[in-house]
């Protein structure tokens, strides 16, 4: 079980190893830089050293000409030392940020290669969190790793160096109790992943909710729910106090324990030198096996304690990374989520659609054990309407997102042109219908760039012109800047009925050769909708369309109606026929006027 | 930032404990140095073994209770700092659920997202480091230099020189950053954006074939982050060398003064090591500090952008507040003029009194002098075109937005006077937009009343044609209600939310325009059911007329005003916009 979670991380590091891989040649600067600064600031100790020997004879016996060459040295070593520091933090940076912005941009590019099955089940927030939160706490942890890790290692190995080349037997002191403080650290390390791990679990469940919540707050507003949400938003605060206070003291340990050990080892080195200083005294041939001077002895301490404190750090940072690496593993979860289905080889490009679309037995189905659709077929000319009518639920957006192959058919094919739609560019595909679906999507930005999604390289000309067709164009002209009003997310202060009208704009525009129409016109008054259909009219004139539709005018002037039923198509034929069937569309027809 | 800090106010005893055993184990630090200066001056020089090995032990007692310090100070600011983060996670989130819909548009979901989550989190982190270091740092720096002076006066000035430079290196980098942090956090708020967009609207994104300009634009904004990332780092990155060029230069300094006053003979070996060994304290812990510094600057940054949430005052409020006195003028005036209004006669429910209605910040009236009266019992239909007002008028009904000028009045109150929730127990209504929450059926129909009976579940969904979409999940009531009820289609959902609004009993009912993704059969049994419920007041907003055109009275709104009040064959006669509605509907 323990072995399978570390099986994971390893697995995760490598990962994120390998999006550091692009950055080696800076790595290797940094790393050069690291080990200068390691040199300069085991260097100054000993400098000091020599000087405080200088001391030892007390009044009158100090050589100031030695002092000062000292001296200026220290200075030389300090100021290349802080110059390095500088340029290595600069680059550590930039490796981190960038690498942080090369893993959103993976994450960006796998959402859209991701099939809607999967993005329709998880729940935005969650996604949302890790992007953005999980990468940036991962940032932290890895610009912290970066930093202190290498720089932590170096400074044990340049001090164990240093220290042996003065006395290998005050080192022994400083070498056995030193790795305590890693097991101390390594100790709480494990205790504590498990903290970690729950608090970022805790913590998406929030973050779900507040999306939830505050996305929809005029809804809690009516329902005067204020205070049942925020019970519930209490009780999971609550569990995200526990667990937090959990991680953050455990975490906190590390820090006190491994100075502790620190400090043994401190004290450790002033009774051992010590006793080797004065044994020093007694000696003829003193050498560095048997004697050590009080500058060295200073210089030991310092390293006493620098010896330690890259453990602290390194702990420190053990913390600090494991953190990063729960987070990273939920981000790389989602990287490396199976995308959709890949184009096929050789797929085509469908160009010159003239709007055959034919259905064969088409089975599908959302969930496993579920059948929705069943042994459905259609054929559908150039030009014709299809009209997909039916009670609320019946499967008819469904259709959409087969024909647009969202998501793809279990059994059966779909073809457009003759050619089944698997084996052809979904790029291709898709530019070759128009759709206004029911829920109205715009996205922040201007009024322009969200009429302009199907085609960027509009003229004003010809936005307007479109504008003026689906009858957008009066209310964007009384925006305070016209087509260039900036709109917020999800169209922001727009009414229900203007954002579809610009969804309606944003189709007219680019005209291609089949249209989808999802309830597109249900949030807009009756006469603009008049008039819309009109425009509609002479848009899907020649054109395939397939429309979703209540509108008994839309239907009526279709050329096949869908009837459905329970993802069944129950009645197929057009208006008149089917009245006089006397089925199940009559009876949703003459139940129109009913009261 | 300041005003934040009162979410400490229930954790005051842990926020001084904490410092204060920091406090403690930082003085026994200071006691180090001249341990070690002992050894070096009298029991070396006397050879004195057993006095070493004493030393040693005083030694390792000094870490003792210091570890023993730490790790209470520890236990202290862990518990303030997510006692904090969890009242302030609490506060905010109870205030953004009193703000208007108005001022959510303004400040945006998905900011709102990052302030309640990455904002506070980094928040904590920040207040359990400042308890855990804010104080620790300036006590060893002082402390040091106090125990340098106790040692050698001219020695020590080199410290009271050196610890002014630093702080204003420190100062000076932090207020250089401040405002960079804060710019990288509006950016990492548009990235946040982006990928909120590109999952909410996925389908539109990939129809359109937007990926990859979706996709530039993306990496465009997620390079402009990284951009005011690094500068900001660049800056940072400059306060560890700084420090530890000043601390180092400083020490060339002390031995230098060292060496000079050892061969006048007023310092001894012993000593200066002890002067050397509080500088390279004070250096050890200003690398912390720095650190520290960061952290806070980023904390603050983000603490600002917390209590903009929380500062930000509905504009309505803030409207009513200023004209709190001219309003209770005109009231008085206009009860003066019509007293007999208040009396609500002739069993008057609900009365429009010349209302009109305009939004904070808009130009134009929104509703214009609207007057009509309504009967308990009866059902209105409310019909005209996209942006006429509909919406508006009847959100006036409930109170979610108050009559600038005129009066709404239900049973002859104002609706002003109502408690707010005295008249939203009342008032059902169904919004235009179809939202479920992640959840269940039961727990989504609860919404309407708590101790609601699975019969009246079962009754609610029946008037609202839902019985079937119930019956054919697997679970009922119990079945699972995924985020935004998202596993529903757009006509479960309406039919849910008004079983929902009628699990409610209300006594006024409001449709807005909830019926539209209902096919005409379903539409029309949904409306004999409603129609069956006598003493209910109903409101039907629809673009449909055959959904209205048996209501008790239509209203008619063009452009914001009423143009025409009656039932359908009065207003075929007298109204040109109804009549144009309905040929067009009823012929086509």
């Amino acid at each position: 079980m323990k072995s399978k979670k570390q099986d994971i991380n390893k697995k995760t590091i490598g990962k994120i190893l390998n999006y550091i891989r692009h950055y080696i040649p800076l790595l290797v600067i940094s790393l050069i830089l690291a080990a200068a600064i390691v040199v300069g600031t085991l260097y100054i100790p000993v400098l000091i050293g020599r000087a405080v020997d200088l001391f030892l004879y007390g009044k009158g016996g100090v050589d100031f000409d030695e002092l000062y060459r000292i001296l200026i040295r220290m200075g030389i070593v300090i100021v290349l030392t802080a110059v390095s520091q500088w340029v290595m933090n600069t680059i550590n940076n930039h490796i981190t940020y960038h690498v942080v912005e090369d893993i959103r941009n993976d994450a960006m590019r796998h959402l859209h290669d991701l099939p809607l099955s999967y993005l329709d089940k998880q729940p935005t927030g969650d996604i949302v969190s890790r992007i953005v939160a999980d990468v940036d706490t991962f940032a932290d942890g890895l610009l912290m790793g970066f930093t202190k890790f290498f720089t932590g290692v170096m400074t044990i190995l340049g001090t164990l160096v240093f220290m042996l080349r003065t006395s290998p037997f005050v080192s022994i002191v400083v070498i056995f109790i030193t790795p305590l403080s890693f097991f101390v650290a390594k100790f709480i390390a494990t205790h504590t992943h498990d903290y970690f791990q729950s608090q970022s679990k805790i913590r998406a469940e929030q973050t779900a909710l507040i999306d939830e919540m505050i996305g929809n707050q005029k809804i809690v507003k009516i329902f005067a729910k204020e205070e049942a949400v925020k019970d519930r938003f209490n009780e999971i605060n609550g569990r995200l106090h526990d667990s937090s206070l959990k991680a953050v003291f455990y975490s906190s340990l590390v820090n006190p324990s491994t100075r502790f050990v620190n400090s043994l080892v401190y004290a450790g080195v002033a009774v051992v030198g010590g006793f080797f200083v004065i044994r020093g005294f007694a000696l003829e041939n003193a050498n560095i096996f048997t004697t050590l001077t009080v500058g060295e002895l200073t210089c030991f301490l310092t390293y006493a304690n620098q010896y330690t404190k890259p453990f602290n750090e390194i702990s420190g940072v053990v913390t600090e990374l494991q953190n990063a690496v729960v987070c990273a593993s939920r981000i790389f979860e989602f990287i490396e989520a199976k995308p959709r289905t890949p184009e096929a080889e050789n797929a085509a490009v469908i160009s010159d659609v003239k709007g055959n679309v034919s259905l064969k037995n088409v089975e599908f189905r959302y969930v496993e054990d579920k059948p929705l659709i069943r042994d459905f077929s259609l054929d559908v000319k150039p030009g014709q309407r299809v009209a997909i009518v039916g009670p609320t639920g019946c499967g008819k957006t469904t259709i959409i997102n087969l024909l647009m192959r969202f998501y793809d058919v279990d059994e059966g094919s779909i073809s457009v042109e003759g050619l089944d739609i698997r084996n052809v560019t979904r790029d291709s595909l898709r530019g070759s219908y128009g759709m206004v679906l029911q829920d109205t999507w715009l996205k922040a930005g201007t009024i322009r760039e969200n009429i302009c999604m199907g085609k960027p390289d509009a003229t004003d000309e010809e936005i307007i012109a479109a504008a003026k067709a689906a009858h957008s164009h009066s209310f964007i002209k009384r925006l305070p800047n016209g087509y260039d009003t900036v709109i917020g997310e999800d169209g922001g202060m727009l009414s229900q009925g203007q954002k579809q009208l610009l969804c309606i704009t944003r189709v007219m525009l680019c005209l291609p050769p089949m249209l989808i129409l999802d309830e597109a016109t249900s949030s807009i008054d009756t006469r603009t909708e008049i008039r819309i259909q009109k425009a509609f009219a002479k848009m899907m004139q020649g054109r395939t369309s397939f429309i979703v539709a209540h509108r008994l005018s839309t239907i009526k002037e279709a050329d096949v109606i869908l009837v459905m039923r329970d993802g069944n198509i129950v009645e197929q034929g057009d208006h008149e026929s089917l009245l006089s069937k006397g089925g199940f569309y009559a009876e949703l027809y003459n139940s129109q006027f009913a009261v | 930032m300041k005003s934040l800090l009162k979410f400490l106010k229930n954790y005051k005893k842990e926020s001084v404990l904490a410092p204060l055993f920091k406090l403690l184990e930082a003085s026994f630090e200071l006691f180090v140095p001249l341990v070690i200066s002992r050894i070096i001056d009298v029991a070396i020089p006397g050879k004195d073994h057993p006095m070493i090995i004493k030393m040693g032990l005083v030694l390792v007692g000094l870490a003792l209770i210091g570890m023993v310090a730490a790790i209470t100070a520890q236990f202290f600011a862990a518990k303030a700092a997510v006692g904090f983060s969890t009242e302030l996670r609490e506060a905010v989130f109870s205030h953004i659920q009193t703000l208007d819909f108005t001022s959510i548009d303004k400040i945006g979901t998905s900011t709102l997202i990052t302030r309640m989550t990455s904002d506070i989190n980094q928040l904590q982190n920040g207040v359990n480091m400042v308890l855990r270091l804010f104080l620790r740092s300036p006590i060893v720096v002082f402390g040091a230099m106090i125990m340098a002076f106790t040692i050698d006066v001219k020695a020590a000035l080199v410290f009271v020189v050196t610890i002014p430079l630093l702080a204003v290196v420190v100062y000076g980098i932090m207020l250089l950053t401040m405002p960079l942090y804060k710019r990288v956090q509006g950016n990492l708020d548009k990235v946040l954006g982006h990928t909120r967009e590109n999952l909410t609207g996925v389908r539109v994104i990939r129809a359109f074939r937007l990926e990859k300009k979706e996709l530039k634009d993306f990496e465009f904004d997620n390079r402009v982050l990284t951009k005011a990332q690094t500068h900001v780092a660049r800056f940072s990155a400059l306060s560890n060398p700084l420090t530890y060029v000043i601390v180092n230069g400083a020490l060339i300094a002390l031995i230098y003064i060292g060496g000079v006053r050892v061969n006048i003979g007023d310092l001894t070996q012993g000593q200066v090591v002890a002067i050397v060994n509080y500088m390279s304290q004070i250096l050890v812990e200003l690398i912390k500090f720095a650190d520290l510094i960061v952290l806070i600057t980023k904390a603050i940054a983000c603490g600002d952008r917390v209590e903009a949430v929380l500062k930000t005052r509905n504009a309505a409020d803030a409207r009513e507040k200023d004209d709190a006195d001219n309003k209770a003028e005109s009231q008085a005036e206009n009860s003066f003029e019509k007293p007999c209004n208040e009396s609500a006669p002739g069993g008057e429910y609900i009365v429009f009194d010349h209302a009109s209605l305009k939004y904070a910040g808009a130009g134009d009236e929104t509703l214009t002098d609207i007057s009509f009266s309504v009967k308990k019992g009866e059902t209105i239909g409310i019909i005209g075109g996209t942006g006429s007002g509909k919406t508006s008028l009847v959100n006036m009904i409930p109170g979610f937005y108050k009559a600038t000028s005129g009066s709404v009045r239900i049973e002859g109150k104002n609706a002003d006077e109502y408690e707010s929730t005295e008249l939203l127990n009342k008032v059902g209504v169904v919004p235009q937009k179809a939202v479920l929450f992640k959840g269940t059926i039961r727990s989504n129909l609860l919404w309407g009343n708590e101790n609601a009976t699975d019969e009246e579940l079962w009754k609610a969904l029946d008037m609202a044609q839902a019985t079937e979409i119930v019956k054919g999940k697997e679970n009922g009531l119990d079945a699972v209600v995924e985020q935004n009820g998202r596993n529903f289609s757009g006509g479960q959902k309406q039919r849910l939310t008004i079983a929902r609004a009628l699990v409610k009993n209300p006594e006024i009912l409001i449709l807005d325009d909830s019926a539209s993704a209902l096919d005409y059969a379903t539409d029309a049994a949904l409306r004999k059911a409603i129609a069956s419920i006598s003493d209910t007041t109903v409101f039907i907003v629809s673009q449909r007329a055959s959904s209205i055109r048996n209501a008790d009275k239509i209203i008619v709104l063009d452009d914001g005003a009423v143009v025409g009040v009656g039932t359908n064959e009065e207003l075929l006669k007298t109204c040109e916009i109804y009549r144009e509605i309905y040929n067009t509907q009823v012929e086509t």
